[in-house]
């Protein structure tokens, strides 16, 4: 049986789903039998849930534009917006 | 292993295609790929420097820096692997400035002595996030990705949030990969923490734990 020290250490294996077949089913055995290591496991799979879930926020209008401006200033491309080179 | 999935086959093909043109000086074909990637690299930029406009220098010198830079991308990783790793050197380098008097230890082993202390577990609603609008939400999530140290939050947003690999995380930040791993665990596992209070199941009691 896994300590809740050594689960802790591989959570991100099991998060990931990166541990092989053996350690994951200690690993599963572990989560089976302790209530607080269980938390943890699901609290931080949540945790990574929102945050994936969390959609990027569009970027500023004129943040976007001073780039494209800049862009075909510095680059000297044309096609990078209104004003050519 | 893990392997982002960012793009098939197919859209890498033709991502190669436009950095190929971009390269012989095709104006179209460069600002296409800044389009593409400007909303994410900016949101990178933004998380790990925290600062509206340290982010957009960010952004700007990102794409300047990649498009002096093309003829020497060799079209071993992926396009926007290559320009995380430029962001993330900029965005670093904004970090140390903004803390001149501490510097930030971003490319030295961070002790990992205590990593695993976990001090507070309680159970967690099923879907926590609906309880809040998705105004307030971000507002928590932002913070406490804030409230973390720079060297953890770094490796939190190339890998959970941008879904880098750990092997990509590990080049575009110039650390190991045990490195990696190990600041991640404590990133989780603090941000779980703080997140805790706002979604915890509600008449649950806390207690302490090791
Ligand atoms: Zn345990």
């Amino acid at each position: 049986m896994l300590t809740c020290k050594e689960f802790l250490q591989e959570l991100n294996e099991f998060l990931d789903e990166t541990a092989d077949q053996e350690l994951r089913e200690r690993l599963m055995t572990h989560v089976s039998e302790c209530p607080n290591c269980f938390v943890i496991f699901d609290t931080t799979r949540k945790t990574l849930r929102v945050y994936k879930g969390l959609e990027a926020q569009e970027i500023p209008d004129d943040v976007h534009k001073r780039l494209m401006e800049l862009i075909a200033k510095r680059c000297k491309c044309s096609g990078a917006s209104g004003g050519g080179a | 292993m893990a392997e982002t999935n960012l793009t098939s086959e197919v859209a890498n093909t033709e991502e190669l295609g436009l950095v190929t043109q971009a390269r012989s000086g095709d104006g179209t074909a460069f600002s296409d790929l800044v389009r593409r990637y400007e909303r994410k690299i900016y949101r990178l930029a933004k998380n790990i420097t925290q600062h509206d406009e340290d982010a957009e220098d960010v952004l700007q010198e990102t794409f300047l820096k990649a498009y002096e830079h093309l003829p020497d991308f060799q079209g071993n990783s992926k396009f926007y692997t290559w320009l995380v790793r430029i962001a993330v050197n900029e965005a670093l380098m904004k970090l140390r400035k903004r803390k001149t008097d501490r510097t930030v230890p971003l490319d030295e082993p961070v002790d990992t002595g205590e990593e695993t202390v976990v001090r507070e577990i309680a159970v967690w609603d099923e879907d926590p996030e609906r309880q809040f609008s998705q105004e307030e939400l971000s507002q928590i999530l932002n913070d406490a990705v804030q409230s973390l140290k720079p060297a953890f939050r770094t490796v939190f947003v190339l890998r959970d949030i941008e879904e880098l690999s750990t092997e990509e995380t590990a080049q575009a930040m110039n650390i190991s990969i045990p490195a990696v791993k190990s600041r991640l665990l404590r990133a989780r596992l603090q941000l779980r923490e703080k997140l805790t209070r706002f979604f915890k199941r509600k008449g649950d009691d806390v207690f302490a734990y090791l």
